[in-house]
């Protein structure tokens, strides 16, 4: 039986302000599949990424998830979708751990009407190194430690579909072979995964996706 | 089809009332410029009681207003500086519950302790008695107006540096329908008239906007955060 | 078919090439029609009976007003299509119609002021019809200055559109309001036009004003939106075109 591509893109371009940022993107991907972005430094990575979290409108083109337009299955496209970005929404006067519990509150949340489960949390921000603080308010903690808060999410969330914009920036190299541990699971679970990042990755079914900085033409 | 879910609207606000409250210093400014401000009235016009009675309730509500307008810009700039506003829109939420559920925590945690803290500048600036219940109805309506169409403003203006002054150019047009019949309500009351009317009329404004406002500042959100 | 028409439309270039066509027939019927206006007005129609001939200012305020106001709604509805359609000639519209608005505004307010010293001998006065003016010319500004504030033009426009929206519906809440303030605080005594009870023959030029105020208004905004195309055009071929060959001449 055919499975229809967990994601796919069709065409894609972005313009603003009169200048085309992304033109004629084209992306397929399946469960357990990863997607590397690459490109020179405003090539347009992190503009594709936020085009394929709707935070963006495209110009041209569509999204199709699991075969139909996101725009008649937005809910459960939002609901099966995670993205980390630059910032890592960490708020500085919560600890780590209501940090964390508020993201999975509000991702639990829509689907359950639930609260995380506490032993969940825990075991999460030990997983990515941060199980001395847990009660530390997140002014004390260095960027790389808002990273690791951030990421921690990637330990508990039921999302499948991941978007990572430059994920290795700010942890060092325990942190890196920690997350792409971390990522390789995920995608033995039938997830995927589109990612910017410059690093070299040794992960099965990875692709590389390569935006030109003209126009975001296929190379 | 959306399954059982909650709309972000409770969640939202007992965030925003944490973060307040972790910020309790901060938070309490608008409340102490009010206060503090009243003070200079008698000291530019003068300390005689029925001279001030005259002008006691516009004063107390401009007063509101900038103490309102100074804060209303931290209602999403925070949020925009952490990725936490990024996040909201890209939630399969709808928008304009969760930015309900924040504005209302900016009504709670100023225009609310505003409105509470009014009958002492009543008695600072000779307010005749029977204007504090005017004063105490029409303030809690019209500060709730105030953050309501502040936060359009703080939308359009999120990604600005400097925004602060230019959103109080912004919002200032559309305060004063408010702030004439918040005023009115208690001057009706003071001249013996029904002060019922201009209260609800007042109370109009307030259930339009409670309609509106979320919808212009989703709609104001995704433009301006998207740049 | 329409729908072609309709993105035809949208098309900043076929604008410009158009308007270049009968812009000129358009100003010389404007001009004819303020000319023929001001000379009834000012110098023909016969001089009031308690005013004495400062009320001829009217001829000015009177048109500047409903064109600050119907300016504010074209400014709006621009926005609006622009924002419902994504037609970027509608938001050139849209950014072109705030100055010359705010302009008659501030015409209005001062040819009020005007009237106002021989009329109350105060240049100032705080009735409802100018405060209501004053808040608009606030209303224009804060959609300017929102415009100018972000860098990205897309942004601009979209942020100007939704603040020119919001201003819309609340013009006629801040107009009553002001309105019924006034009324608290005084007497309507002297108001500043009562149409049907003017005389004709100080009406009809007042009408002929109007009319020309419209045209004027037409004329300026496709003057305005013609060099706005151009800027944002610029890298284009069609307006290289046009300017390098003129630049050989």
């Amino acid at each position: 039986m055919s499975q229809l591509p967990l994601l796919n893109v069709d065409n894609l371009a972005f313009e603003r302000d009169d200048d085309c940022l992304l033109n004629n993107v084209n992306l397929s991907l399946n469960a357990g599949e990863i997607v590397q972005v690459e490109g020179a430094n405003g090539s347009g990575k992190t503009t594709l990424l936020r085009l394929l979290t709707t935070a963006l409108q495209p110009s041209a083109g569509t999204i199709f998830y699991k075969g139909r337009a996101l725009a008649e299955c937005r809910y459960q496209y939002l609901s099966d979708m995670l993205y980390i970005g630059h910032q890592p929404a960490v708020k500085l006067t919560l600890t780590a751990e209501e940090n964390l519990r508020w993201m999975v509150n509000t991702e639990a949340g829509v689907k359950h009407g639930s609260n995380a489960d506490p032993h969940g949390i825990a075991a999460a921000l030990a997983a990515v190194g941060l199980s001395g603080y847990t009660d530390v308010p997140c002014y004390a903690l260095s960027a790389g430690q808002h990273r690791r808060v951030a990421l921690a999410r990637l330990m508990i969330t039921t999302a499948t579909l991941w978007y990572l914009d430059e994920p290795f920036t700010a942890i060092d190299k325990q942190g890196v072979s920690f997350l792409e541990c971390r990522l390789q699971e995920h995608l033995d679970q039938g997830g995927a995964v589109v990612l910017t990042s410059h690093q070299d990755l040794t992960l099965k079914n990875l692709r590389n996706y390569s935006l030109s900085s003209q126009a975001g033409q296929v190379t | 089809m959306p399954q059982s879910t909650n709309s972000g609207f409770s969640a939202w606000l007992k965030r925003d009332l944490l973060l307040a409250y972790r910020r309790r210093g901060e938070a309490a400014s608008p409340l102490i410029f009010f206060v503090m401000v009243s003070t200079l009235i008698p000291l530019v016009l003068t300390p005689e009681p029925t001279r001030l009675a005259m002008v006691a309730a516009g004063l107390i509500w401009i007063m509101a207003l900038l103490a309102t307008l100074l804060s209303v810009e931290g209602l999403f700039a925070s949020d925009y500086q952490d990725g936490s506003l990024e996040q909201l829109l890209i939630s399969p939420q709808l928008l304009p519950m969760p930015l309900l559920g924040k504005i209302t925590a900016h009504w709670l945690t100023t225009g609310l302790p505003l409105t509470l803290a009014s009958p002492l500048l009543g008695l600072m600036l000779s307010l005749p008695t029977s204007g504090y219940l005017p004063m105490l109805c029409s303030l809690a309506l019209g500060t709730a107006c105030f953050s309501l169409t502040g936060a359009v403003g703080a939308a359009l203006t999120v990604s600005l540096r400097k925004g602060g002054l230019l959103l109080s150019l912004l919002v200032m047009p559309l305060y004063m329908p408010v702030i004439i019949f918040g005023t009115a309500t208690i001057s009706y009351a003071i001249d013996g008239l029904n002060w019922l009317p201009p209260l609800a009329v007042l109370g109009a404004l307030f259930a339009a906007s409670v309609a509106l406002c979320p919808l212009a500042v989703a709609g104001a959100l995704r433009v301006t955060s998207a740049h | 078919m329409s729908w072609q028409w309709f993105h035809r439309l949208g098309s900043p270039r076929w604008f410009y090439q158009t308007s270049t066509r009968w812009l000129p027939l358009l100003a010389l019927i404007a001009a004819a029609v303020l000319i023929t206006g001001l000379v009834w007005g000012l110098a023909v129609a016969p001089e009031d009976a308690k005013q004495g001939n400062s009320f001829r200012i009217i001829y000015i305020h009177v048109p500047a007003s409903f064109l600050a106001l119907a300016g504010y709604y074209i400014m709006a509805i621009a926005g609006a299509v622009g924002l419902i359609w994504k037609m970027k000639l509608s938001f050139m519209v849209m950014k072109s119609a705030a100055p010359i608005g705010a302009a008659l505004t501030f015409i209005a307010l001062f040819t009020g002021a005007i009237w106002g010293k021989p009329t109350w001998g105060t240049y100032w006065v705080w009735d409802a019809r100018i405060t209501s003016m004053l808040i608009l010319l606030f209303l224009y500004l804060g959609v300017m200055a929102l415009q100018y504030a972000y860098h990205s033009g897309d942004a601009a426009s979209k942020a100007g559109a939704i603040l020119a929206l919001v201003g819309t519906v609340n013009i006629p809440i801040i107009y009553k309001s002001v309105d019924w303030w006034y009324t608290l605080h005084q007497p309507a005594t002297i108001k500043f036009t009562s149409a049907p009870s003017m005389h004709i023959d100080m009406f009809l030029p007042l009408l002929v004003m109007i009319v020309g105020f419209y045209l004027f208004y037409a004329v300026a905004l496709i003057l305005h939106t013609r060099s706005e195309i151009l800027r944002r055009e610029r890298k284009t071929a069609w307006v290289r075109e046009l300017v390098e060959p003129r630049a050989g001449v």
